[in-house]
């Protein structure tokens, strides 16, 4: 039913869409912008003589290697997360259900983990090329070695590996709950399976590429630690120069601000690209049927199927394993110092979701659609102002950060009299960064799942009497628990891993996982923080699993 | 419900999050704070003994970049006493940045030698971190001076990390006060000229990459040869240490010395335990402290006469290049854009 049909009288205006959340999110949009124009205002303070140094010797080269990463990237997660997520709906092979959840699995490493985890073990005398010159009878790798990983094409594969996840999670949803019916339709009308996937599965699912390429596309951006690593100059890496080496925080200002402008350019391009299509289903949720395999086409699903898994996952956790093994004897001396880091993890960790998902919740039902027009939507441009803490590096946010934290504490001081710094003497500032970094995830997993849920139903709710609080409570928030649970376990993930602005933010004797980790890393004996590293991951599995459980049941 | 209800029921359950995440650290009676870009693990055992000795509690914050950010925003609040940290260019942008003050100690005056300290009291030096080659055995090679690492007979042999880490900006900013920006720009090229790989990594990679095969030299610091040499035997550590030997180049013009950076520490501007702080840093140059210094980290002791760990003894005794450090921090942005004009990590 569209609304446009209906008498004038009856359509849904302002006051209706509920002008508390429209509140609600303006006042989450304007949060995300503070740190924002903090950065703005440090950028004032520069004059612009850097940028002819820049034009002439860095941002040629920069420009090209982020351009590069990111089309590889971006090429990569889409063929394993989209190729993934397809095998696994339209396929039935053994292993196939156990494959559902595991594939999942690279999100609980790292970037930076499975940058130097692969360094090691596909260095000329790590256990790869040691065991390839082995076979070939070489003595020495002075004889024979592969290329090194250091380049934009070893960044790609190990960024790709781990990152797909967001895609093929956001893929598998599509085509398990929305696609089914219309896939059977191409099927009676005699498409084959690579041609339903190609003719309506892909162009179904754009939207769910659109959504986790981007998230993925955005950590690639942002990373930090395995570019630098691996010896690739991005852009981000000339934020990081310009900033420490060189001392001029004002002129990073200048170049992190306008990497997000060209980032919110492309991220609109694309909404731009698919404003006329619409998604939304009204069928039953009904998951496709898929088709046993045999044989050797069996035997390749399974190959296929676990190769992301063994590269994104078990080759690294395998490595953690074998080097948190060699230091055994060291564990018993730091499990106190473990303990603490892993209860502190998960309080901050758990805090920020719970935030971040309900300011997420607020921003996304006010800028829902209530009407099939395209117009000028203000809660709309609240969610894409609060999605900006995803698109600036961790610890340009947490930069942008301090000045109004520390603003607050001081009035706080003032107000109430107290001693020190509240929000920056305790978990408070953490809790905010994180949510102002991760509020894209939710906004977006919340956004589409509204966007699955067909307008009518709140029209047919709002006829009825029922608020728009009360439509959100009693018929949305049911539908939309998956898409929630989902956006949770993807904050929970992120936010125990996040290492930038919790090396900045954090109150004096506070360790994370990631912040201890990264202590040992320092040093350059990356090896020496495997036992903080597998607790990462570990942890970050109970999370992965469950999300699986929970997202991907979700028609069973 | 109504929507003002409904949405204070998030707002609410927020808040109270919120408050549950908030509270204050309890003020203990002798304690000092130190905010450090030093790795816990590293400073850690001179603080466990300064508070055996001294009684005073230190709270550590360990802060990778934005030290300095911090610092001055936290303002006349900031519960900082000493902030720590290496590179001569990092300390004096603390200073810079006005979040330092003067401190006044016989102690400090009399253990750290003139050029290693702000003449106003503003900064101190802990320890010394000389910069040298790495060599694999196979190679013979008894002196070397930094200009020689641009020379083509060892191309495709030389092996060092990002040309914009601060380690390699302080020495290029040693090589542009000894011998002017326009022969270092040159030698940068022909560094760059002779790299077997990408400029990237660490710089215990450059002990591993000569294991590796990669590259035959390659620059570092010379407290990671202790760390690697000392490490267990059959550790891949060890064996990285011991596939390499060390030599303390010089530079061709000025003097006989070998590039040295530091790392040290200042009493913050607000410092609420001033005292403590002055004690601390007074600690931090005591004989056993600096025993720590020397035999746990490597590095080499600011204070004279204190026994070194003998991996570093068989170096030799370390002469120090004249030029007085602070030099290195005027040129090191000049270093870091000639770094980028040459492409060096490209």
């Amino acid at each position: 039913m569209h609304t446009d049909t209906l008498p004038r009288s009856w359509r849904l205006r302002g006051p209706e869409r509920g002008a508390g959340w429209l509140a609600g999110a303006a006042l989450i949009a304007l949060a995300v912008l503070l740190p924002l124009g903090a950065l703005a205002w440090q950028a004032l303070h520069a004059d612009l003589s850097h940028w002819s140094h820049l034009a002439r010797y860095v941002l040629p080269q920069a420009l090209s290697n982020t351009a590069m990463l990111l089309a590889g990237v971006g090429i990569l997660v889409t063929l394993l997360g989209t190729g993934a997520a397809w095998l696994v709906t339209a396929y039935e092979f053994p292993s196939r259900r156990i494959l559902t959840w595991a594939l999942l699995l690279p999100l609980a490493v790292p970037t930076y983990i499975i940058a130097f985890a692969y360094l090691d073990l596909l260095h000329p005398i790590g256990p790869i090329q040691t065991a390839i010159r082995t076979l070939l009878g070489y003595d020495s790798p002075r004889e024979f070695r592969l290329p090194d990983l250091r380049s934009i094409y070893g960044a790609i594969f190990v960024l790709g590996f781990v990152l797909y996840p967001y895609v093929y999670l956001s893929t598998r949803v599509m085509f398990m709950s929305q696609a089914a019916s219309l896939l059977e339709a191409a099927r009676t009308l005699g498409a084959g399976r690579v041609g339903v996937f190609v003719r309506v599965a892909l162009p179904l699912a754009r939207p769910a590429i659109a959504v986790g390429a981007s998230l993925a596309l955005l950590e690639t951006l942002n990373d930090i630690g395995a570019s630098e690593f691996l010896g690739v100059q991005t852009l981000t890496v000339s934020v990081y120069t310009t900033w420490i080496t060189r001392s001029d925080l004002a002129s990073a200002a200048q170049i992190a601000l306008t990497m997000l402008l060209i980032v919110v350019g492309l991220i609109l391009l694309e909404r731009h690209g698919r404003k006329r299509q619409r998604y939304a289903n009204t069928q039953r949720m009904r998951p496709m049927q898929p088709r046993r395999l045999r044989g050797m086409a069996a035997l390749l699903a399974v190959v296929l199927g676990w190769i992301p898994v063994l590269v994104g996952f078990v080759a690294p956790a395998w490595y953690l394993v074998v080097e948190t093994t060699k230091r055994l004897h060291l564990v018993g001396g730091v499990s106190q110092q473990l303990l603490n880091g892993l209860s502190n993890t998960l309080i901050v960790a758990f805090t920020a979701t719970a935030v971040t998902l309900g300011c997420g919740l607020v921003v996304a039902w006010a800028g829902r659609s209530l009407r099939e027009s395209a117009r000028f939507n203000p809660g709309r441009a609240c969610a894409r102002i609060a999605s900006l803490g995803y698109a600036v590096p961790g610890t340009v946010l947490a930069i942008g950060l301090l000045m109004p934290f520390t603003w607050i504490d001081r009035q706080l001081g003032t107000v109430f009299g107290t001693q020190g710094l509240l929000l920056m003497g305790s978990m408070g500032a953490l809790v905010c960064a994180y949510t102002m970094r991760f509020l894209a995830v939710s906004v977006g997993g919340i956004e589409a799942g509204l966007a699955r849920i067909p307008p009518s139903l709140e029209q047919a709710s709002r006829l009825l009497g029922e608020s728009a609080s009360g439509t959100l409570r009693r018929v949305h928030l049911p539908l939309l628990r998956p898409a929630l649970a989902a956006g949770a376990l993807l904050v929970f993930v992120d936010a125990m891993k996040e290492l930038p602005a919790t090396l900045l933010l954090r109150p004096l004797n506070f360790e994370t996982l990631a912040t201890w980790l990264y202590a040992e890393a320092a040093r350059g004996t990356y090896e020496e923080g495997a036992v903080a590293a597998l607790a990462i991951v570990v942890a970050g599995l109970l999370p992965v699993i469950l999300l699986a459980r929970t997202n991907l049941k979700m028609g069973h | 419900m109504s929507i003002r209800r409904s949405l204070l029921t998030p707002l609410c359950s927020a808040l109270a999050l919120a408050g549950a995440v908030l509270s204050a650290p309890a003020l203990a009676a002798e304690e000092v704070s130190l905010y450090t870009t030093r790795e816990p693990k590293l400073i850690q055992p001179m603080l466990d003994a300064f508070t055996k000795e001294s009684g005073i509690k230190v709270n550590t914050v360990f802060i990778k970049d934005g030290l300095l950010e911090r610092v001055k925003a936290e303002g006349a609040q900031s519960p900082a006493d000493v902030l720590m940290t290496v590179d001569i260019g990092n300390l004096i942008d603390l200073v810079d940045g006005g979040i330092t003050q003067a401190v006044q100690s016989d102690t400090l005056n009399s253990v750290i030698p003139a050029n290693l300290r702000g003449a106003d009291g503003k900064w101190y030096s802990l320890s010394l971190r000389d910069r040298v080659l790495y060599v694999t055995n196979d190679v013979k090679l008894d002196s070397f001076n930094y200009e020689d690492l641009a020379d083509p007979k060892w191309k495709n042999k030389v092996c060092i990390r990002s040309g914009q880490h601060p380690y390699n900006t302080a020495l290029v900013a040693a090589m542009i006060a000894h011998d002017g920006a326009e022969t270092t720009e040159k030698w940068l090229r022909g560094v760059k000229a002779n790299l077997a790989r990408k400029a990237a990594g660490g710089d215990r990679d450059v002990a591993r990459d000569i294991l590796g095969g990669i590259c035959d030299i390659g620059i570092a610091n010379a407290y990671y040869v202790g760390h690697m040499k000392n490490a267990e035997p059959g550790t891949d550590a060890r064996k990285w240490g011991d596939a390499i030997k060390v030599v303390r180049p010089t530079f061709k013009n000025g003097g006989s010395g070998t590039h040295v950076n530091i790392s040290g520490a200042a009493v913050a501007a607000h410092a609420p335990h001033k005292d403590n702080a002055i004690k601390l840093l007074e600690f931090l140059v005591s004989e056993p402290a600096q025993a720590l210094y020397a035999r746990a980290n490597y590095e080499y002791p600011i204070r004279k006469g204190v026994k070194l760990d003998p991996v570093v003894a068989s170096f030799g005794e370390l002469k120090v290049d004249s030029l007085p450090v602070a030099e290195i921090a005027k040129y090191r942005k000049q270093a870091s854009e000639l770094v980028d004009k040459v492409g060096f990590d490209n």
